[in-house]
């Protein structure tokens, strides 16, 4: 989160009345003041400040990277951070103990969330981490007949919904284990690990209005999965992942959960139409958009459209005022085209002009009507640009023409 | 503590709007108005007085936490969001 400062205007007024340039600003940590609060330093005069206006955010439609903490989460977390900051293993003082119950009471609101036991819940940095310790299962079980299947509930690139249930029941007849990253699932659509017959779930808390650093991984008792410890030490969280437990982390992750359950029928409910929304009113007024995904097992908060004839990056450059993506965060800056689309056998044209928009708790009808109206500007804007689009204009086939070689 | 009458629960409803508009940050203020007004209204219809009351004391409890969370809000804010110029409502 950017920090603001008025006291930067202060100071730049301030070091401008007094010496030469002002300073070019830093990138520390700024505190705006409350207008309603004028401190003595600030001059009186705001228009010696030499700021251009007043800086607007964009609006955020990339639930699908990271999300907003929800506040009833930060609430949880902040005594933990003030007051209540004992070692949750200290056992010998009511810091400790106060800090475990804590850390326990979260370890209940994850298991809760996904049906398990709180005992097979291992607390992680994350869900990357939690897929490090499902897989390194199976160079733990040396059995040669064993395996893994690894499988994301919810991609995060087109929001496809895998059917878990039924892969579940395929794995425990066949005697294999069967993991999933839920990241972009747990608390969003109902996930049971007894129903689906799931072993090994990764669980991300920054994906769920959660804080970030913080995950879990799900593993199950009965019958009881090995894993092999990825990191030794302490012999904390059942020897399975040593280190100091962070409380005010999980905290946050469990107070995520249990937010998460209660507000998961709302947040469908409310998504979905927000989702069709987007969808309708975009597709109407453009042609030649086509969403990517199976449209009949889809969570609806993860759009992933693509504008035939306009190209991604460009796309995003020119919605400068919404904070968009065009597949994973996790290979943004590199130039090739989404592994996922490729996979599901977009063409390489209309994967480079794929992006992808973000529905979560707290999006507004009005940030879906902005981005929708923009997005339609832009689109018919660059469309206007493109010689291929004159060309379909101009009914020419484009699959027809021999490109020359250079 | 007696069972909440229905006085008490608008006061109750209106605090909790109040507070919730207080929000510095558009989408948590957004959200928060909207999800009291959905909740309230879902609820509307609850007779059993137990319920009412255990219903009231978690709408209490949520009031404690806006106005943490509002002020804490405060003291962090940053700049508005490209479409709150553009429009004075609230929800």
């Amino acid at each position: 989160m950017l920090l603001r400062a008025a006291w930067r205007r202060a100071a730049v007024a301030v070091t401008a009345a007094t010496g030469p340039k002002a300073a070019a600003p830093t990138r520390g940590l700024r505190l705006r003041v409350r207008d309603c609060a004028p401190r003595s330093a600030v001059p009186a005069d705001t228009a010696a400040a030499p700021e251009a206006g007043p800086v607007l955010r964009p609006l955020y439609m990339d639930v699908q990277a990271t999300t907003p903490l929800d506040p009833r989460v930060l609430d949880a977390m902040l005594p933990y951070l003030v007051n209540y900051y004992g070692n949750p293993h200290s056992r010998t003082h009511a810091y400790g103990w106060e800090s475990e119950a804590a850390m326990e009471r979260a370890r209940q609101q994850v298991a809760s969330l996904i049906g398990a036991d709180p005992r097979e819940i291992i607390f992680t940095s994350g869900a990357t981490e939690s897929n490090n310790i499902a897989i390194k299962e199976l160079e733990a079980a040396i059995q040669p007949d064993t395996s893994l299947v690894s499988i994301m509930t919810v991609n995060n690139e087109i929001g496809v919904k895998q059917p878990i249930a039924e892969i579940g029941q395929i794995c425990s007849s066949r005697k294999v284990y069967f993991h999933t990253d839920a990241a972009q699932a747990v608390g969003k659509i109902p996930l049971d690990v007894n129903d689906m017959k799931i072993d090994l779930m990764s669980i991300s808390g920054h994906k769920i209005y959660g804080p970030k650093g913080v995950g879990a991984v799900y593993i199950r008792r009965r019958p009881r999965v090995r894993v092999e410890a990825l990191q030794s030490g302490g012999g904390q969280e059942r020897g399975m992942r040593s280190g100091t437990v962070p409380t005010p982390l999980v905290v946050g992750l469990g107070a995520a959960c249990e937010v998460a359950q209660q507000e998961m029928e709302y947040d469908h409910k409310r998504i979905s139409k927000l989702a069709e929304r987007l969808i309708q009113n975009i597709m109407k007024s453009l042609p030649d958009v086509v969403m990517n995904g199976d449209p009949k097992h889809h969570y609806p908060g993860c759009i992933n459209l693509s504008f035939a004839y306009v190209e991604g990056e460009s796309l995003l450059m020119a919605l400068k005022d919404v904070a968009l993506s065009s597949g994973s965060a996790c290979t943004s800056a590199s130039l090739e085209p989404s592994y996922v689309l490729r996979a599901i056998g977009t063409d390489e044209d209309l994967a480079h002009s794929s992006i992808r928009f973000g529905i979560g708790r707290f999006t507004t009808e009005e940030e879906v009507d902005y981005t929708v109206e923009k997005c339609i500007q832009h689109v018919k804007r660059l469309r206007e640009m493109s010689p291929l689009w004159e060309m379909v204009q101009d009914g020419i086939d484009l699959k027809s023409i021999k490109w020359t070689q250079h | 503590m007696a069972s909440s009458s229905r006085a008490q629960v608008l006061d109750l409803y209106r605090a909790m709007l109040r507070e919730s508009k207080r929000f510095s940050a558009y989408n948590y203020r957004t959200y928060a108005v909207r999800r009291i007004r959905d909740a309230f209204r879902e609820n509307k219809n609850v007779k059993d007085p137990v319920e009412i009351q255990t219903l009231v004391n978690k709408a209490k409890r949520d009031l404690g936490i806006i106005r943490r969370q509002v002020h804490i809000g405060q003291l962090y804010s940053t700049d508005k969001l490209i479409i709150e110029n553009r429009d004075m409502p609230r929800t």
